[in-house]
């Protein structure tokens, strides 16, 4: 189920303002790249001594329209040139929405452009789409600080929840970990080379593992590690911190490459997309690897960079060239949705 | 004050419901404690004692999550990601005298925020027992005090 390239460029110019991050992006018929301007990255590297998120509304109107034109230059292309304005909706905080869907339907208005609605977590799947063509039906990990879910779809532009936590994130319980263990945010990266020198000695619980259904839960893990830390300190003992990490990062791998592959199979998916912030951390993708290897599995395994794994305007605009085709539009009613979700489907496993 | 001992999860989460049934149209809540202290976890009851059926999931990386299934809208805020600044530009106020319940969870990073009235809650653990918590309620505002004599009532 390829989409066909036309001889005319597509063009979509793609916003998105969810949260942190300010972005517009380009993208040539829902696959090529020709800007993707993230504007946190461009003025700010203190974010990650300081840590100001860039939550404030006003920080998304000062940055959007900047965003816009610079996405514009990098892109060549004039308004004239598009074919569509895409905005993400929901979810995300409903001022930050705001922002980008203003900006996205004054657009659409002044240009007299299609205005094409996106749900973020279709974007965060699509971004895989930028890296290759997708092959339906497929599954869709999607890990990060703010979401763990198992998205499974039958067909382009359609999108099940089949598993998502009933707690914490499990990029969040990395950070929260890490700052038990003094590590500066973002911690991630760091649990994850630390665990790398580490040995799993703690055995800490994996939660969820076995039951029929492919939820997740990491509250009970971050409790379970704070009061091994904790009861330590109150004996006086130092704990290695590498095994400490090396045994909270074994837990949640075991926990999301277990549930993620038993899906994979009860689902009969060929293509299995990671994405988000936590599909950078490398034992993770090694396991994955592995188990495919060992298991002998015919699944595809798409991993989009990093640089497309956080929030991006340039995924948003993949997953509208998909809702384009199949007539999706919004108009000037067009209002941010911050709990917008995919619909869940109860998962019918057996044992 | 008011203070109340619970031994699980599970009978934070039974508090949570009992306020849940309580609560009115712009209530304020306070969560206070440490990490892994049990401040989502009495949200998760507090949302099931409004009728929300969906999982209430941690907002420490989206700041804010929005229910409206329920009885009445929940907002559950976590600002735990704002502790150097930011929190004053979130729009805070529309949600703390809006139709909902506000629930906030390290309340102490947004102190310049907080209304007149509201009530704080603050979570302790014990230091032998892992289990076991005390929670503190404390009532600024006679309609607090009110809740929270009702709150005792039913506990």
């Amino acid at each position: 189920m390829q989409e066909n390239s036309s001889q005319t460029r597509e063009l979509i110019l793609a916003f998105e303002s969810s949260c942190d991050e300010t972005s517009v992006a380009v993208i040539e018929n829902g696959e090529k790249i020709l800007a993707n301007v993230i504007a946190s990255q461009i003025n700010s590297q203190k974010r990650f001594g300081g840590v100001v998120p860039e939550v404030a509304s006003r920080h998304h109107v000062e940055q959007i329209t900047l965003c816009a034109e610079e996405a514009m230059t990098q892109a060549h292309v004039t308004y004239a040139d598009l074919t569509a304005v895409a905005v993400t909706y929901g979810p995300g905080l409903v001022g930050a929405l705001l922002i980008g869907v203003s900006a996205a339907k004054a657009i659409a208005f002044a240009h007299q452009l299609p205005l094409i609605p996106v749900n973020h977590m279709a974007g965060h799947v699509y971004a895989a789409r930028l890296v290759k063509p997708l092959t339906y039906p497929l599954i869709a990990l999607l890990v990060s600080g703010g979401h763990t879910e198992l998205v499974y779809m039958r067909t382009a532009g359609q999108f099940e929840i089949i598993g998502d936590t009933r707690d914490d994130a499990a990029g969040e319980a990395f950070d929260k970990v890490g700052r038990v263990l003094g590590l500066a945010y973002p911690a991630g990266g760091k649990i994850d080379h630390l665990a790398s020198q580490g040995q799993d000695s703690f055995h800490f619980p994996r939660a969820m593992i076995k039951e029929a259904n492919y939820d997740f839960s990491f509250s009970g893990l971050k409790s379970a590690f704070i009061n091994t830390v904790h009861n330590a300190q109150q004996r006086g003992e130092a704990l290695s911190h590498a095994d400490l990490a090396a045994s909270f990062q074994a837990s949640v791998i075991d926990v999301i490459v277990t549930k993620t592959l038993r899906a994979v199979k009860q689902y009969g998916v060929q293509q299995l997309i990671m994405a988000g912030g936590v599909a950078a951390n490398s034992g993770l993708r090694d396991r994955f690897r592995q188990e495919i290897a060992q298991r002998d599995l015919e699944l595809d395994f798409v991993v989009p960079p990093l640089r497309l794994c956080g929030d991006n305007g340039a995924m948003i605009g993949a997953a509208a060239h998909v809702l384009y085709a199949q007539g999706v539009r919004g108009d000037a009613h067009l209002n941010a949705d911050p709990s917008l979700s995919f619909p869940y489907l109860a998962a019918n496993t057996t044992k | 004050m008011f203070r109340y001992q619970v031994a699980s999860a599970a009978a934070t989460q039974q508090v949570g419901k009992q306020l849940g049934q309580m609560v009115k149209p712009s209530d304020v809540i306070l969560l206070q404690g440490d990490l892994g202290a049990g401040k989502t976890t009495f949200t998760k009851g507090l949302a099931s004692g409004l009728g929300i059926q969906q999982y209430v999931k941690s907002p420490t990386f989206t700041l804010i999550r929005e229910y409206s299934s329920g009885r009445l809208p929940l907002y559950h805020m976590d600002v735990y990601r704002l502790e150097n600044g930011g929190g004053d530009e979130l729009g805070l106020e529309e949600y703390f005298g809006g139709d909902g319940v506000s629930v906030v969870e390290w309340p102490q990073f947004i102190q310049d925020e907080w209304p007149e009235t509201y009530l704080e809650i603050s979570f302790t653990k014990s230091t032998d027992n892992p289990q076991l918590r005390e929670l503190t309620f404390s009532p600024h505002g006679k309609r607090y005090v009110q809740l929270v004599t009702q709150l005792q009532a039913k506990l």
